[in-house]
């Protein structure tokens, strides 16, 4: 539930659930945000669903934050099952030129890359948020055994597809883009797909992936 | 080839079409863009006649130099801009918020805007151009909209379509005046910083760095110091947020902003004042000012009625 709706702004609502990181909480604010979807209040520009907060941008011509406010307080919730809620599975190449930070891991964590990726591989990861570049996945969590810090000094540029870890989360940069995270494969899939008018993005905040490895080869063959 | 177009013989530092920009996809991580200076935009398609949401062409500081090719058309150029047409060898000025007729063979030079930073060339008829979810709003950095997603490039054809007979001249009377004072309401965070830090952020002027573009504008000031965290679990943004990074220096959201962001939110600017923040350009200073929400409600109505009262003076 939401604990607290104070106004960001003059045209957005602030909408906060909590200050942990967890599946709970985060799927609250998604039912909240898929619910809000398919309502009618007018006015409504964007709403942004993160890990535990949700922020609503409305035209100030058309609303205000009083009126909306009281919207969202009184919005009845309906269960919203998200069709897409499949299990994604996205192939990762591992191979050293893809792997730029695999090195690092090794020595940060004292865990050899077989099992680093051994590791890895094993989980499902639940998307809580998608953003900050077009499409970018927040997933999680991350086996205790692979919390590593962000690189000191970012990346200038992360090449587009790779597949980064830092603390318990772990993303795919889906744009070149400057970037601190720990870069470990790389994805022979576009995950947001700019050619698509309709659903651009392959994963959506509440969905499920699971990483599987390929090689070199199969890279190649399917880029 | 249509018999209508602009060939691009310089184009400019940073020019993109826009329209109102695209609701909808935060979420997605596709953040709003659309015309900075929203008034400005808005005065560029009624002196043209056209539909509030029309494409036009935006540019910032050095505009491009468009050579025209095709029967007589409307032309507006809106902002603060200084420009001419080079009609045969000749040198012609006009000003801005008014019709004038571009002719066939007319080279558009858009030298600069003064002492700002966006402009907008709009036109009696309609600019060609792709669309992607719901918008024709160039993004740079996703690469999508108008023109593949990509600012105008030197050399390429701009076809224009839907051409309308010669308009009236629809001169509007309006001066861009410049604003110091940027209106915030306090943000989410606002207790993440000392009363210190905070007597720092409103009696202190900041400049407006290099460093600012369609995405937001760096500040340097005194820096502002956290008691509580410099990163936060990121979270939702939306044009005019101020955030203060690790470093302590303000950075304003603007228009193409990264959707999600982990630095505290210390302010918001009010939407009254948005359109007059993106036009102050890098050297300038700017100091904050904190009202409260209904206050900023009220001066929104205000600006809005300011707005249509420079439209149905139109002449």
């Amino acid at each position: 539930m939401i604990k607290n709706i104070s106004n960001l702004g003059d045209a957005a609502l602030y909408c906060d659930f909590g200050t942990e990181v967890n599946k709970e909480i985060n799927r609250n604010v998604i039912n909240y945000f898929n619910n809000l979807r398919d309502s009618n209040f007018l006015g409504i520009t964007n709403i942004t669903p993160s890990y535990n907060k949700l922020v609503i941008s409305f035209d100030l011509k058309i609303t205000s934050f009083a009126k909306l406010k009281k919207q969202v307080e009184n919005l009845e919730l309906k269960k919203k099952i998200n069709s897409k809620n499949n299990l994604i599975k996205i192939p990762v190449c591992c191979t050293e030129e893809f792997a730029l930070d695999i090195k690092r891991l090794q020595k940060l964590l004292k865990i050899n890359e077989a099992k680093i990726y051994e590791t890895f591989f094993s989980k499902n990861y639940y998307c809580y948020m998608t953003g900050f570049i077009a499409g970018m996945p927040f997933l999680g969590d991350m086996d205790k055994s692979l919390f590593a810090k962000r690189l000191e000094t970012p990346r200038v540029k992360v090449p587009k597809n790779s597949i980064g870890i830092t603390e318990q989360f772990c993303n795919i940069y889906t744009f070149e883009s400057p970037g601190g995270w720990n870069i470990i494969g790389k994805t022979s899939v576009d995950i947001f797909d700019n050619k698509k008018n309709t659903e651009p993005n392959l994963i959506n905040p509440g969905d499920t992936i699971s990483f599987y490895p390929i090689s070199k080869q199969e890279y190649e063959k399917k880029i | 080839m249509n018999k209508n177009y602009f060939e691009v013989l310089r184009p400019g530092i940073n020019s993109t079409f826009q329209d109102n920009g695209r609701n909808n996809f935060y979420h997605i991580g596709i953040p709003f863009s659309g015309a900075m200076d929203n008034r400005n935009f808005l005065l560029a398609n009624t002196i043209s006649n056209n539909g509030i949401n029309n494409p036009v062409l935006e540019f910032a500081y050095q505009g491009p130099k468009l050579k025209y090719i095709g029967e007589n058309i409307s032309i507006n150029v809106t902002g603060d801009v200084n420009f001419k047409i080079i009609r045969k060898n000749k040198n012609l000025e006009f000003s801005c918020y008014e019709n004038i007729v571009l002719e066939n063979n007319d080279c558009l030079d858009i030298l600069s805007t003064n002492r700002s930073v966006y402009g907008y060339l709009s036109i009696g008829g309609t600019f060609e151009v792709d669309y992607y979810l719901n918008s024709c709003s160039t993004n740079t950095k996703a690469k999508i909209g108008a023109n593949s997603g990509e600012k105008l490039e030197k050399g390429q054809i701009i076809q224009l379509k839907n051409i309308k007979k010669i308009l009236p001249k629809n001169k509007i009377e309006y001066l861009n005046s410049k604003i110091e004072n940027i209106r915030i309401i306090k943000g989410p965070h606002f207790d993440y910083f000392s009363k210190d830090a905070i007597d720092l952020f409103f009696s202190n002027e900041f400049n407006v760095t290099k460093l600012s573009d369609r995405m937001g504008i760096r500040l340097k000031g005194p820096k502002i110091s956290n008691i509580k965290n410099t990163n936060i679990k990121s979270e939702g943004l939306v044009k005019g947020v101020i955030q203060i990074t690790a470093d302590g220096d303000p950075i304003i959201m603007l228009s193409d902003h990264g959707t999600i962001g982990g630095y505290p939110k210390i302010a918001v600017v009010i939407s009254a004042d948005y359109d007059k923040l993106v036009q102050i350009p890098p050297g300038s200073k700017i100091k904050f000012k904190e009202i409260n929400l209904k206050d900023a409600e009220t001066i929104f109505k205000l600006y809005e009625m300011e707005t249509q009262n420079l439209i149905s003076n139109i002449k």
